[in-house]
């Protein structure tokens, strides 16, 4: 018990030193360009948390989350566009296409009343219709994977497909000013920086609480053994179903954080190599660890941007190995390194998170 | 005198063709212990199966209490108050002891009361795991304990659920002679305040536990009886030889 209590004030201090890293010194060391490429990856890491949730603790590999984030960016995207066309004008890319009107679907995002809720509600509204569906099938392991990966790639089709709503290939650009605010300015750039990390903070509470609850335990008990879950009287439908809701609501609002910060909205950010590729940051991080999954997405990404600048065309293998080396030397991740190296020095280190399933039959 | 609490009535199994169980009757009162016995594939495990809602019956009904249990899903048939273990001891390896017994006693909480943390330990599951000999293994993952443990711990999930009927899959196989003793003065704790169904195949532990014994083979009941009865009646002698040519020691070595 006491342990319990002392590693409870261990996480706090720890959360506090990080979130005063990257709120207060991250942005006084690190230039313009470099503040711009971390708000981007902690909005990956955002999704990182969801899929950890619905992955590391539920068992259930969601190869598309690339879907939510997209479908809260496109409902960010919207609502900018429009405010950047101004009001009653259409946006650049409908005139090219010949459109004469803003077309219906577009017409409720004119209001950030409706556009802000949206990029949560969407997203959580999609995945929980698909969640009910699907896992009242029993749909699970490999199939569910294979499921998820082909709505990215559907939802990728049909995004290009409605060039005249979406801007197809090209997605959403050009997206300067967001309430007033000019989104080119620098302070504002800053300021936006900030509120990333406050909404990644809050993201990581809740699913911090999430799993710590009675809740977590039942999740993490639907992942080992679903069927004898239903015979201690849970529907594990509805345990499963809201874990990818809430996490399909974390990749929404990453995406509408995304797309002020980066200021692009596109298909090839939402397909199937970029939703394998937030996989890879929570594999690396270690599953069912949630700092193993924020820090694990940061660092693949820094080390894309690091490594594509100097060997443009080796990132891709590298990460293949990364992946590989992962999966077949250090399941637990980063985070199972991390504890057994504690143990190796004698520390009793924290209860392990126990994680039985290799990843390979949890992926499967 | 007692009411009927479980009453199956022409229930037919079909696998692929194979009636695994074929129009078989079935009643059991109020707080009695029966023990279901027969060779191997009479249709045991899938009556059980039937029962609890994860085989779907061809035909026939199962009533529990006046509510009809077929075609009901597997937590709502729990929820009514019937539970269940498996023939291999299943609880949640990755959690510890507390943490399975928690679980099992919480399917009443409201859905919302589940997103707090659980602060100490609730007192049904401290006397639970003082029941089963486990209070001293409370924060131990559930993955290290003993197979007669994890059996254990599988009867205290089954006594912080609170059921009124019980159905014990095979609760004494792979148990070392102490570890039976035990499981079977469990069984009597249990039994005191509700209604069990065991199916068992150790004639040692049917000698000592039960009263009421109910033969089942080829789907279909044989006999029901006391031990001695069902012992004598050569049908089942019959059923037995053309199987393992010993009635008088283990009805069937497992």
């Amino acid at each position: 018990m006491r342990e319990r209590l002392s590693a409870g004030w261990k996480g706090k201090v720890a959360f506090l030193a990080v979130g005063f890293l990257l709120l207060v010194v991250a942005p006084a060391v690190m230039t313009e360009f470099r503040l711009g490429l971390l708000a981007k990856y902690l909005c990956f890491a955002m999704v990182a948390v969801g899929i950890d949730l619905v992955w590391g603790y539920g068992g259930m590999l969601t190869l598309g989350q690339g879907v939510f984030f997209g479908l809260g960016g496109y409902a960010m995207g919207m609502f900018l566009k429009l405010q950047a066309a101004g009001p009653g004008e259409l946006p650049d890319f409908m005139s090219y296409n010949g459109l004469t009107e803003v077309p219906a679907l577009w017409r409720p995002f004119e209001n950030p009343w409706v556009a802000l809720p949206a990029v949560l509600l969407v997203p959580m509204a999609v995945a929980a219709g698909l969640g009910l569906l699907v896992f009242r099938q029993r749909v699970r392991g490999a199939y569910f994977a294979i499921l998820t990966q082909a709505l990215a790639a559907a939802f990728v089709i049909l995004l290009i497909g409605q060039q005249g709503l979406t801007a197809g290939t090209n997605g959403l650009t050009n997206m300067n000013q967001m309430l007033g605010y000019d989104l080119d300015d620098p302070t504002n750039q800053r300021n936006l920086y900030l509120v990333v990390v406050i909404a990644l903070g809050a993201v990581y509470l809740l699913a911090r609480q999430l799993v710590y609850s009675r809740y977590g335990r039942l999740l993490i008990a639907v992942r080992d053994g679903e069927d004898r879950v239903r015979f201690l009287g849970y529907n594990p439908t509805s345990v499963k179903v809201l874990a990818f809701t809430v996490s399909a609501g974390m990749a929404g609002l990453a995406g509408a954080l995304f797309v002020p910060v980066v200021g692009i909205m596109s298909p090839a950010l939402l397909g199937i190599v970029p939703s394998l590729e937030l996989l890879i940051g929570v594999a690396l991080g270690g599953r069912a660890t949630l700092i193993g999954a924020v820090v694990g997405t940061v660092a693949v990404n820094f080390a894309k941007t690091g490594l594509s600048e100097q060997f443009p065309s080796g990132w891709l293998y590298l990460q293949g190995a990364l992946f590989i080396v992962v999966v077949a030397f250090a399941p637990k991740g980063l985070a199972g390194l991390w504890s057994a190296l504690q143990r190796r020095r004698g520390a009793p280190g924290p209860a392990v998170e126990p994680l039985p399933t290799p990843v390979l039959e949890a992926a499967v | 005198m007692s009411d009927v609490l479980l009453e199956v009535r022409g229930l037919e199994v079909v696998f692929d063709g194979f009636r695994a169980i074929d129009g078989l009757d079935l009643a059991v009162e109020e707080g009695e212990v029966r023990f279901l016995i027969g060779p191997n594939g009479a249709g045991k495990t899938t009556l059980v199966d039937s029962i609890t809602g994860l085989t779907r019956p061809a035909a026939g009904s199962v009533q529990f209490g006046g509510t009809e249990l077929v075609g009901r899903a597997e937590h709502e048939i729990v929820r009514l108050g019937v539970g269940r273990s498996f023939q291999t001891p299943t609880v949640f390896e990755s959690l510890t002891v507390a943490e399975n017994l928690d679980l099992a006693a919480g399917f009443r909480r409201p859905f919302l009361t589940l997103l707090r943390r659980s602060r100490g330990v609730d007192d049904r599951v401290a006397e639970a795991m003082e029941t089963v000999g486990l209070a001293g293994d409370a924060t131990k993952p559930a993955g290290i304990l003993s197979h007669g443990q994890k059996q254990w711990l599988e009867i205290g999930m089954l006594l912080v659920q609170d059921p009124r009927l019980l159905l014990l899959d095979e609760p004494v196989a792979g148990m070392s002679r102490e570890e039976r003793t035990r499981t079977g003065e469990l069984l009597h704790l249990i039994a005191e305040s509700r209604t069990v169904v065991v199916v068992e195949h150790d004639m040692e532990f049917l000698r000592r536990f039960a009263r009421c014994v109910t033969v089942m083979h080829e789907g279909k009941v044989l006999c029901e009886g006391s031990v001695a009865e069902v012992q004598a009646d050569p049908r089942v002698q019959e059923v037995y030889l053309g199987r393992s040519g010993d009635t008088r020691g283990r009805v069937e070595v497992h």
